[in-house]
């Protein structure tokens, strides 16, 4: 009686392993930024194939990495591209594929001003520097004539967790400003000579809202769902561009030579409509995986992502890839092995 | 019976011998004994084990900054070079801030609760000063973004620099966020710590100190103060360093009000950071095994503090009780 009841037991658990591997589970994390398209596309994947479940958690770009290092997921995100350190420190070889579009806004608080501002690429930098200190500074007001700015000191506020959107702003600074590279770089986390901190998007809108006369930046995504005024910034091309998904797609759609490991930076783009601080996001997939039901199933995701997902982005303001863009990485996705 | 009998006799209990301890285990006394003594041993294991991994992790940060990793002002995770002399200083200066506010503050509130307000308002008050002691510090941030930080820039920032505008620490641009917001968040939320400790202490001070006090002809705040105060010295002062230790490890409350700025300013409404804010701020995002290693090495910056000032915080109340004895 005792043997049939092991024996009946065991049979069970055989038979509830070999039905759960049916179901290909994948468990990803990284980047907070494109959370939100992220989750909705896992959602109607699995709508679409029963058999897969992926699960993603936002825990911030560098703790992706670093998970998908320690091997606890199977897949990362993150706003910045691996760099060639941390690539050849990799256990694993990472292959990156470009999902959505995000940029940075700059967003302000004048007392007395409510029209919209336009910023020089040298303007925003010396702000940042805190070379420039006043709003009336000729840099500032030679892009906004008829616009009254008062000669007060201008509150830079930036953001105190490291973050992806801090590198898209640092990045574009780095290569409109010799003197922002050499003294402060591009990062998640860098070194601001000037200005407050506050935590996430809400925490930096919140400060500019809150002190007169400050300057802020924000993503386009959070600027737009919650009504923030946000100002144009010059391009390459010297043209003042307001942030939207048309100007975004441009910037990332006028870059020549797309890298084949498309790791590229697309801020300050040369096209004439391109917003210059755009940035991709990417997916961090290793080059080999074993499971081959894992192995499909990624594939098979990244196909559909290329194809069906990029049609939800614009719903929820993420801005789509561009078709040449679109092209190379379908070809890419065969590198997964 | 024979002295060599190995078998159990209840009838006759063993202090000695080769089956003594086996008969204390069954009598309980010692099973008592052992596990008390493990759980003690687990806390001591617990904090050595924190201790090492902090050791253990930051051990890269250790080897290329060693010394210097103190006293450099630069924070710069994209060149690579970490200091901590700025979180250091924000961590003492709001710790310091908050308990200048919250000692007068707490010891008032509870020498009122104790020796003059009737009982049944004393206990009520309690309870209540107990539940914002329970309040989550991420609430107390919020009421420090939407209610304190513009009331500073509005309102106390300006009082203060018009009354006591010649002193440094109210010099310089108020933007409403920074040391001194920081210090008033940290200051309400351990007066809570201090109030319920110290009502409790003075409420154990015997009753014949305080009427032989007044029997001596001492007015009623004499008394108070010159009699029962000292004697509950020790047990205020140990609600002193306890409200001490969480003003120093607070996190949430404090990033959100201080401007997280690398800043070492003597004026108390310049912006600045704490070792906790920042840990809390770029752990998540910090690629790199320096980076990470110098965050650790903050961690154990942070213990170390804690530590010392702890240690000192013994030392003067033994001090103390040394000094009353020999009176």
């Amino acid at each position: 009686m005792k043997k049939m009841t092991v024996l009946v037991c065991l049979l069970l658990a055989f038979g509830i392993t070999l039905g759960a591997d049916s179901t290909v589970l994948l468990n990803a994390a990284g980047a907070t930024f494109p959370a939100a398209i992220y989750t909705k596309w896992f959602d109607l994947y699995h709508a679409k194939h029963s058999d897969v479940q992926i699960n993603y958690q936002p825990v911030g770009s560098g703790a992706g990495i670093r998970q998908l290092q320690a091997g606890t997921v199977d897949f990362g995100a993150s706003d910045q591209p691996m760099t060639d350190d941390q690539l050849a420190q990799s256990k694993m070889k990472v292959l990156h594929f470009p999902t959505v579009l995000g940029a940075v806004v700059p967003i302000y608080n004048i007392s007395g001003v409510s029209a919209e501002l336009s910023f020089t690429q040298k303007a925003l930098a010396g702000i940042y520097l805190g070379s420039i200190t006043k709003w009336n500074d000729p840099e500032i007001t030679r892009a906004n004539s008829g616009i009254n700015l008062p000669a007060q000191d201008i509150v830079v506020v930036h953001r105190s967790d490291g973050s992806g959107t801090s590198f898209i702003w640092t990045d574009f600074l780095s290569k409109v400003s010799p003197d922002w590279k050499n003294k402060v770089g591009s990062g998640t986390s860098p070194n601001w000579p000037v200005g407050l901190g506050g935590p996430r998007n809400d925490g930096v809108s919140g400060l500019v809202k809150q002190t007169p006369n400050s300057i802020g930046y924000v993503e386009l995504v959070y600027a737009v769902q919650n009504n923030i005024a946000y100002g144009k910034v010059q391009n390459a091309a010297g043209k003042f561009i307001k942030a939207d998904l048309t100007s975004v797609t441009a910037a990332a759609a006028s870059m020549k030579g797309m890298p084949d490991d498309f790791r590229v930076s697309i801020t300050n783009a040369p096209g004439p409509g391109a917003y210059p601080i755009s940035s991709f996001t990417w997916l961090l997939i290793p080059a080999q995986i074993q499971d081959t039901a894992k192995r499909n199933a990624i594939k098979g995701f990244l196909a559909w992502m290329l194809a069906d997902g990029q049609d939800y982005n614009e719903g929820l303001t993420y801005a789509k890839l561009p078709k040449n863009v679109i092209a190379k990485e379908s070809k890419a996705i065969s590198q997964i092995q | 019976m024979s002295s060599t009998a190995t078998t159990f006799d209840s009838a006759a209990p063993r202090k000695t011998g080769p089956h003594a301890f086996i008969w204390r285990l069954r009598n309980g006394d010692q099973v008592a004994h052992i596990v008390t003594l493990v759980f003690a041993a687990s806390i001591l294991l617990i904090t050595s084990l924190v201790v090492y991994e902090l050791w253990i992790n930051s051990h890269l940060s250790r080897a290329k900054f060693g010394w210097t990793f103190f006293w450099t002002r630069t924070w710069d995770p994209i060149f690579d070079n970490f200091g901590a002399l700025p979180y250091i200083y924000g961590t003492l200066v709001t710790s310091a801030v908050a308990l200048v506010i919250a000692v007068p503050l707490g010891l008032a509130a509870a020498t009122f609760l104790a020796e003059l307000a009737p009982r049944t308002l004393s206990d009520g008050i309690a309870f209540l000063i107990d539940l914002l002691a329970a309040v989550p510090s991420v609430i107390y941030g919020l009421l420090g973004i939407f209610v304190v930080v513009p009331l500073m820039r509005t309102v106390i920032g300006p009082a203060l620099k018009t009354a006591f505008g010649f002193l440094p620490i109210f010099q310089g641009p108020n933007y409403g966020v920074g040391f001194l917001t920081a210090g008033i968040i940290l200051a309400i939320m351990v007066v809570p710590f201090i109030i319920s400790v110290s009502r409790e202490v003075l409420l154990t001070v015997p009753r014949d100190q305080r009427e032989a006090a007044l029997a001596l002809g001492a007015t009623r705040w004499e008394a108070t103060w010159k009699v029962v105060i000292p004697w509950a010295r020790a047990g205020i002062m140990g609600s002193v360093f306890l409200a001490l230790a969480r003003a120093l490890g607070e996190t949430m409350a404090v990033t959100m009000v201080i401007g997280n700025a690398n800043n070492i300013s003597v004026s108390l409404f310049s912006p600045g950071d704490t070792i906790a804010s920042t840990i809390a701020n770029q752990f998540g995002e910090a690629a790199g095994d320096l980076y990470l290693s110098a965050l650790v090495e903050l961690g154990l910056v942070l213990f170390l503090i804690t530590f010392i000032l702890n240690g000192l915080a013994q030392l003067m109340i033994i001090a103390t009780e040394r000094g009353r004895g020999r009176a």
